[in-house]
């Protein structure tokens, strides 16, 4: 098992991860419950979508405090791979590992479209060159709306923390951020949904290079063959 | 005693639930209403007093899981009996 897919009661998106990582990308993972430990052996981490804990209190509010947060929080912090999409995203906002916090949709609906984004270049993994300058991307949320502590927002940008934007934005989030890395550039959170991207039968097949950027550290070591789009 | 937490959004975060209230009001005819903000109480019952330590404790648990400090403040009243 290399990669880690979290459950949290209320995850829904779980195995429509896994089904990317495992069968599309053919990289070995597991389903992991929020109440075991991260196995030794995990190499990346992805947080996935859906309603943890009912959306209750604040999306992500008390899934932050679930057993296997501390796990991650360590792995994080030893330079481990962590991907959150979309409820993944709001719970690592709310655990501190990535800054800010998505509040309700400026429009007060639950957007569920294939969004149009703009890649940006954010480091050697996530820029428009392996990525493609623009993805259509699914998007599923009614709280995506992302925002920061004053003056936070100069350091974001300036950090070249911003991994994609909107092309048309759907949700009042500020400056168009549809996804964010941290400094250090290993914790990376997302509203669109690439797992929702990679099959011929799906509306885009965009998710793949965001995927495999994000994997990519695996992907080198492993020399995993990749079907590519 | 009872302990009644208000949460609200931050004064410099957008608000889309008071906007939409605020827009409501003023459709219904009351063009003087502005600054509506939608924030939630949280109320529970705790054992022991009203002191200082206990309202450290109520602190620990608005500051992060009650409320997000990023988007939010809070305040609480606590009401002995």
């Amino acid at each position: 098992m290399k990669v880690a897919i979290l459950q949290f009661p209320g995850s829904n998106c779980d195995w429509d991860a896994e089904h990317a990582v495992k069968d599309v990308l053919g990289i070995p993972s597991s389903r992991i419950w929020h109440k075991a430990s991260l196995p030794a052996e995990t190499e990346a981490v992805v947080v996935p979508g859906g309603f943890s804990f009912g959306d209750y209190l604040r999306c992500g509010a008390i899934a932050r405090f679930s057993p296997i947060m501390d796990d991650l929080k360590s792995f994080a912090s030893n330079g481990g791979q962590v991907l959150g999409i979309c409820n993944g995203f709001q719970i690592l906002c709310e655990s501190g590992l990535l800054p800010g916090a998505l509040i309700r949709n400026d429009c007060l609906e639950f957007r569920c479209i294939n969004q149009q984004v703009a890649i940006e270049n954010s480091n050697d993994r996530f820029n428009p060159e392996k990525c493609g300058e623009q993805l259509s991307l699914p998007i599923a949320h009614g709280e995506g709306n992302y925002r920061l502590k004053d003056g936070d927002l100069e350091k974001l940008e300036s950090n070249g923390q911003v991994l994609l934007r909107y092309i048309g934005n759907p949700n009042g989030s500020i400056n168009d951020i549809a996804g964010i890395r941290n400094e250090e550039g290993n914790v990376y959170g997302m509203m669109p949904h690439p797992e929702r991207a990679v099959e011929p039968h799906h509306p885009s097949r965009d998710g793949l290079p965001i995927l495999k950027a994000f994997l990519e550290p695996i992907l080198t070591r492993s020399s995993v063959e990749i079907s590519a789009s | 005693m009872k302990v009644t937490v208000f949460v609200s959004p931050k004064a410099t975060v957008l608000d889309p639930q008071g906007a939409a209230v605020e827009q409501a009001m003023k459709s219904l005819g009351h063009q003087s209403v502005g600054g509506v903000r939608v924030g939630k109480t949280i109320t529970f019952e705790m054992e022991g007093e009203d002191t200082p330590e206990i309202r450290t404790q109520i602190d620990r648990l608005c500051d992060g899981l009650l409320s997000n400090p990023v988007i939010e403040d809070y305040r609480f009243e606590i009401e002995a009996g």
